[in-house]
C-alpha cells in the first residue's frame, strides 16, 4: 500500500467526492421522464406501429402492388387484391401479423405510393395475441389518426431518402 | 455447315439462321421485344443490336442473315451503347406505372431495363397518352404501355388467322387496334397476353388477382379437348388463378385455346362440396356415410343387369380404372363412355387415334376434313393446319360443311355418296387423293354418327392402305375424337361391346332399363330420366348433377393426379395444382368407400396399383408423353353397311362443352358476345 493511498483512506477522500456528487444532482434537472405521463423525443425514422395512409381527398394510397409482402423478411403480410368497381387496383385485403413483424422497416421503404409506413407509435401492446393481427381496416384507422406525424415525419426524412 | 464468330467463338450454324438464332446456338442472350420465334421478322424494336465486324452501325441481328464468316460482337462497350439508347427512347414514352401494372414481375421490358435501362430520365417532354382500346372480355388494354413490337398484329394475322388487330398512324402517333373496337373472332385471341412483352394487353378475368412471384406453379395438361395442351396452373392457395401454356413443340407449340385459358374460374364455381340426396324431391346436404349406405342398399337390391355406368369427358385413366374395376366387383357390364352413339372399333389402335399426328400435319400435302370441325373440336389442331395452310398453300378439301376454319377449303361434297365416289376411285378427287404424297385424312365424331360410320372407316382404311398411304412411316388415316378421355377410355375398353345391336348401352338406355345409373362426371349424356336411381359423381353442378338423386363430389382435373390420353395416343400425366373442395374426394377414393360398404376389402383400390395398371393395359403404349410404337397395320376385308346420307356436321357450343367452361363466367361472356357479333357482308355466310 503506497503513502497517497493511505492518505486518501485517512481523510475519506473518495466518500467526500462521492457525497458531493450526490449533493451536486440533487440540484440538477432530472434526467428520467415520469414516463406514461412524459414522453421522451423520438426521431422521425421511428419505426414503430404501422399505419395505411390515404390521399388528402380520403382515397387510400394503396395500390396492391404487393411489393411490401414480397419484400418482407418475416412474411408478416399478406395481401389479396382485385379490381373495384372504377377499374382501380385496390387491396381487398391487407393484414399484418404483429407478432411476426420483426420492425425492420422494409415495407415503408418498399412502397412506392407512401401507402404503408411504420410510425411513431410504440404502445400498442395488447392482453391478447389476436389483437396484434392487424387487418386493412386497423391499418387505416391508424393511418387516419396519425396522418399529421406521419406526413410530417416522411417530409423530415425525405432529403436523406 | 458454314462457319460464324460470335465473340470470339467460332460455331457452326445452318443456312437460313439468323444472326439472332446463331448467337442463340452460341448461347449468347441477345435481348429483343419484337422477334419471336413462332412469328415472322419485323425488327422494329431494335433492341438486338450487335455489332458486326467492318460495319460502321450496330446491326439488328434478328433480320440479319447470318452468313458465312461474319464476325458478331455482343459484349462490347459499343453494342452496349446501342442498346442503352434503344431502351432509353422506349422507356421515354412508357409510363412509369409498374406497381399497379399486372405484367409487373414478368415483364420483358422491366428485366431488360434492369440491366440497359438508365436510372433517370431526360424525357422532360409530355408523355404519350394513348385511348384505351376494347378487345372483348378477354384482353384488357392499357395502350399507353404499348412499345410497338407488332408481335399481337403478327399474331393476329399469322396463327389465329384472323387479321382482326392491326398499326394505325405512324411514328408517335401509331397505335395497335382491332379497327373496329370489337372482341378478336377467334379462338386463340387470349394468346396475344402472352406474346405481348409489356403490359399493354393483360388478362381481364386475372386482372389485378396476384402477382406471378406469389403463384404457385404446377405444369400440366389440359382437358378440355383432346389435344392434350401442355399448360402451367397457377394457383394462390387453392384456388386456380390463371392457365397459361407451356411450349411443346409436338402438340400446342406455344400457344392454347381461350376455352383451356379461362375455363379456369369455371373451377371455384357451382362446385360441389357435401354428398346431396334427394328427399321430397328436393337435394339436400348429407354426408358420406348417409349417401354410400344409400347407393349401397341400392346396388345389393338391384340385379347388376340394371345398373350402368357412364364415364365422362373430364376423367382421368386411373379414375376410369377403378370404375370399370368397381363395376366388375358388382358384376355389371353396362359401362359406357361415348356421350352420342358413334362407331369405333376398338380392335386395333390405329382406328381411334390421330395416327398422322399433329407434328405430322407439317409434312402432309393434302388435308380432307371428314364431318369435322376442327376450329372447334380440336382448335390447337387447327392452328396446325392453318400453319401449314399459310406456309405452304397446302390444299384442304372438307366432306360437310364446317363453316369459317380461319383457311381456306374445297367443300367437296355433303353426302355420303360422295365419299363412296371417293373410295371407289370414280370422283375426280380419288385422283387428286391418290397421286399426292403425304395426305391427312381427318374422320370426325360427326361423321362416325352416321349410320354408315363402319363403311366410312373401313372404307378410308382399305383405301389407304391399297395407295400405301398407311405405312411404318406414314399413316394418313385419322379420327378425331372430342373429349380429353376417349382415346384412354377406349384403350382401357369401357365401350360396350355388344356387336350385333351395337350399342346395348343405349339401347338399354333409350327403354329405360336401367335401374341405377352411375354417372362418373357424365354432364353430356342426353338422358330421358324415367325411374332410374341416378348416382352422379362429379366436381360441378351442371347437367349430371340437376337430374342426379344422389350427389357424390369429387376432385376436378387440377386437384388430383391422373393420366390423359390425347388424340394421338400420347399418354401425359396431369398433376396436382389445388385440392378438393369441402368434403369432396379424389374418385378411386369415393369407390373405394362404396367398396368397403359392400364388404368387398379385398378389391379395395390403390392409386400406384392403378397408374401400374394403366401403363400396362394401354396398346401400342412406348414411354409417357411420347407417341404410341405401331409395328403393322393389318387390314380386315369386311363389307361394311352403307346408307346414302347427309354429312352433317354438329355445330358444337364452343364455349360451353363441359361442365367447367359452362360454369365459368368468362366463357359465357365469349359465348354472349359470339352469339352478339353479327356477320358483315364480307364474311362467307
Amino acid at each position: 500500500m503506497n503513502f497517497s493511498r493511505i492518505l486518501k483512506t485517512i481523510f475519506l477522500v473518495e466518500f467526500i467526492s462521492g457525497l458531493y456528487m450526490a449533493v451536486k444532482e440533487l440540484f440538477r434537472k432530472s434526467k428520467t421522464i415520469n414516463y406514461p405521463f412524459e414522453k421522451g423525443s423520438i426521431s422521425p425514422r421511428m419505426r414503430g406501429e404501422h399505419a395505411l395512409r390515404r390521399y388528402p381527398n380520403g382515397e387510400e394510397r394503396c395500390i396492391a402492388c404487393k411489393l411490401c409482402e414480397a419484400v418482407c423478411p418475416a412474411q408478416a403480410i399478406t395481401i389479396e387484391s382485385s379490381e373495384r368497381s372504377d377499374g382501380s387496383r385496390k387491396t381487398t385485403r391487407y393484414d399484418i401479423d404483429m407478432l411476426k413483424c420483426i420492425y425492420c422497416g422494409l415495407c415503408q421503404e418498399s412502397c412506392p405510393v407512401d401507402a404503408i409506413v411504420q410510425g411513431p407509435n410504440f404502445e400498442f401492446a395488447t392482453e391478447t395475441r389476436e389483437e396484434l393481427y392487424y387487418n386493412k381496416e386497423k391499418l387505416l384507422e391508424n393511418g387516419d389518426r396519425w396522418e399529421s406525424v406521419l406526413a410530417k415525419n416522411i417530409k423530415l426524412d425525405k432529403p436523406y431518402r | 455447315m458454314p462457319k460464324i464468330t460470335i465473340n470470339g467463338k467460332e460455331i457452326e450454324f445452318e443456312k437460313g439462321m439468323t444472326v439472332l438464332q446463331a448467337c442463340e446456338l452460341a448461347d449468347v442472350e441477345i435481348p429483343r421485344f419484337c422477334y419471336h420465334e413462332k412469328l415472322s421478322i419485323a425488327g422494329n424494336c431494335r433492341m438486338c443490336l450487335v455489332e458486326m465486324e467492318k460495319s460502321a452501325k450496330p446491326i439488328a441481328s434478328c433480320a440479319m442473315p447470318a452468313a458465312e464468316g461474319m464476325n458478331i460482337k455482343t459484349n462490347t462497350p459499343f453494342v452496349e451503347k446501342a442498346r442503352k439508347g434503344v431502351m432509353e427512347f422506349l422507356l421515354a414514352n412508357h409510363p412509369l406505372d409498374c406497381p399497379v401494372c399486372d405484367q409487373g414481375g414478368e415483364c420483358d421490358l422491366q428485366d431488360q431495363s434492369m440491366y440497359y435501362g438508365v436510372d433517370k430520365s431526360r424525357f422532360v417532354e409530355n408523355k404519350r397518352q394513348v385511348k384505351e382500346k376494347y378487345m372483348g372480355p378477354l384482353i384488357k388494354t392499357q395502350m399507353t404501355r404499348c412499345i410497338h413490337c407488332t408481335r399481337c398484329v403478327r399474331f393476329a394475322t399469322e396463327v389465329a388467322g384472323v387479321p382482326e388487330i392491326g398499326a394505325i398512324g405512324r411514328g408517335e402517333n401509331m397505335e395497335i387496334t382491332t379497327y373496329l373496337e370489337k372482341a378478336m373472332d377467334s379462338e386463340l385471341s387470349a394468346n396475344v397476353i402472352d406474346l405481348c412483352p409489356v403490359g399493354a394487353l393483360t388478362s381481364k378475368p386475372y386482372a389485378f388477382e396476384a402477382r406471378p412471384w406469389e403463384l404457385k406453379k404446377t405444369e400440366s395438361v389440359d382437358v378440355m379437348d383432346a389435344v392434350g395442351s401442355n399448360i402451367r396452373v397457377d394457383t394462390y392457395n387453392w384456388e386456380v388463378k390463371r392457365i397459361l401454356p407451356r411450349l411443346n413443340n409436338d402438340i400446342n407449340e406455344e400457344w392454347i385455346s381461350d376455352k383451356t385459358r379461362y375455363s379456369c374460374d369455371g373451377l371455384l364455381k357451382q362446385r360441389l362440396d357435401v354428398p346431396y340426396i334427394k328427399k321430397n324431391n328436393k337435394l339436400q346436404k348429407s354426408n358420406w356415410d348417409e349417401a354410400v349406405s344409400i347407393l349401397v342398399e341400392k346396388i345389393k337390391t338391384l340385379n347388376p343387369d340394371e345398373i350402368g355406368g357412364h364415364i365422362g369427358d373430364m376423367i382421368n385413366l386411373e379414375n376410369a380404372l377403378s370404375f370399370k374395376k368397381f363395376f366388375s366387383v358388382i358384376k355389371s357390364n353396362n359401362l359406357e363412355f361415348r356421350e352420342k352413339n358413334f362407331f369405333i372399333d376398338p380392335s386395333e389402335k390405329s382406328n381411334y387415334i390421330f395416327n398422322s399426328s399433329i407434328k405430322g400435319i407439317e409434312q402432309s400435302d393434302l388435308i380432307l376434313l371428314i364431318g369435322t370441325n376442327p376450329r372447334h373440336e380440336a382448335t390447337m389442331l387447327n392452328a396446325r393446319i392453318r400453319k401449314v395452310f399459310a406456309q405452304k398453300k397446302v390444299p384442304i378439301y372438307s366432306i360437310g360443311n364446317p363453316g369459317d376454319l380461319t383457311y381456306d377449303y374445297t367443300i367437296i361434297g355433303n353426302n355420303t355418296d360422295d365419299i363412296k365416289k371417293i373410295l371407289s376411285n370414280e370422283s375426280n378427287f380419288s385422283k387428286i387423293l391418290s397421286s399426292s404424297k403425304k395426305p391427312v385424312i381427318i374422320i370426325g365424331e360427326s361423321a362416325l354418327e352416321l349410320k354408315s360410320g363402319k363403311y366410312l372407316i373401313e372404307g378410308f382404311k382399305k383405301f389407304l392402305k391399297n395407295n400405301n398411304f398407311i405405312n411404318k412411316d406414314w399413316n394418313a388415316f385419322n379420327f378425331l375424337p372430342q373429349n380429353a378421355s376417349t382415346v384412354g377410355l377406349i384403350d382401357l375398353k369401357i365401350i360396350s361391346k355388344d356387336e350385333d345391336k351395337r350399342n346395348s348401352f343405349f339401347e338399354k338406355l333409350k327403354n329405360n332399363q336401367f335401374k341405377l345409373l352411375y354417372l362418373l362426371g357424365s354432364d353430356n349424356l342426353e338422358i330421358k330420366k324415367n325411374n332410374e336411381f341416378i348416382v352422379y359423381q362429379g366436381s360441378h353442378g351442371d347437367r349430371g348433377a340437376e337430374i342426379a338423386d344422389l350427389i357424390l363430389p369429387s376432385a376436378a382435373f387440377t386437384e388430383q393426379n391422373g393420366l390423359y390420353e390425347n388424340l394421338e395416343g400420347r399418354v401425359q400425366e396431369c398433376k396436382k395444382a389445388s385440392y378438393p373442395i369441402g368434403e369432396a374426394l379424389e374418385d378411386w377414393k369415393i369407390l373405394n368407400l362404396i367398396l368397403k360398404a359392400l364388404g368387398k376389402n379385398e378389391n379395395l383400390l390403390n392409386f400406384d396399383s392403378l397408374r401400374k395398371e394403366v401403363l400396362k393395359s394401354i396398346p401400342n403404349f412406348s414411354k409417357l408423353n411420347e407417341l404410341p410404337n405401331f409395328k403393322d397395320f393389318e387390314l380386315i376385308d369386311t363389307s361394311p353397311y352403307f346408307e346414302s346420307e347427309e354429312v352433317d356436321i354438329k355445330e358444337l357450343d364452343y364455349f360451353f362443352t363441359n361442365a367447367i367452361s359452362r360454369a365459368s363466367k368468362t366463357m359465357s361472356e365469349c359465348r354472349q358476345i359470339k352469339h352478339n357479333s353479327k356477320k358483315t357482308g364480307t364474311d362467307n355466310l
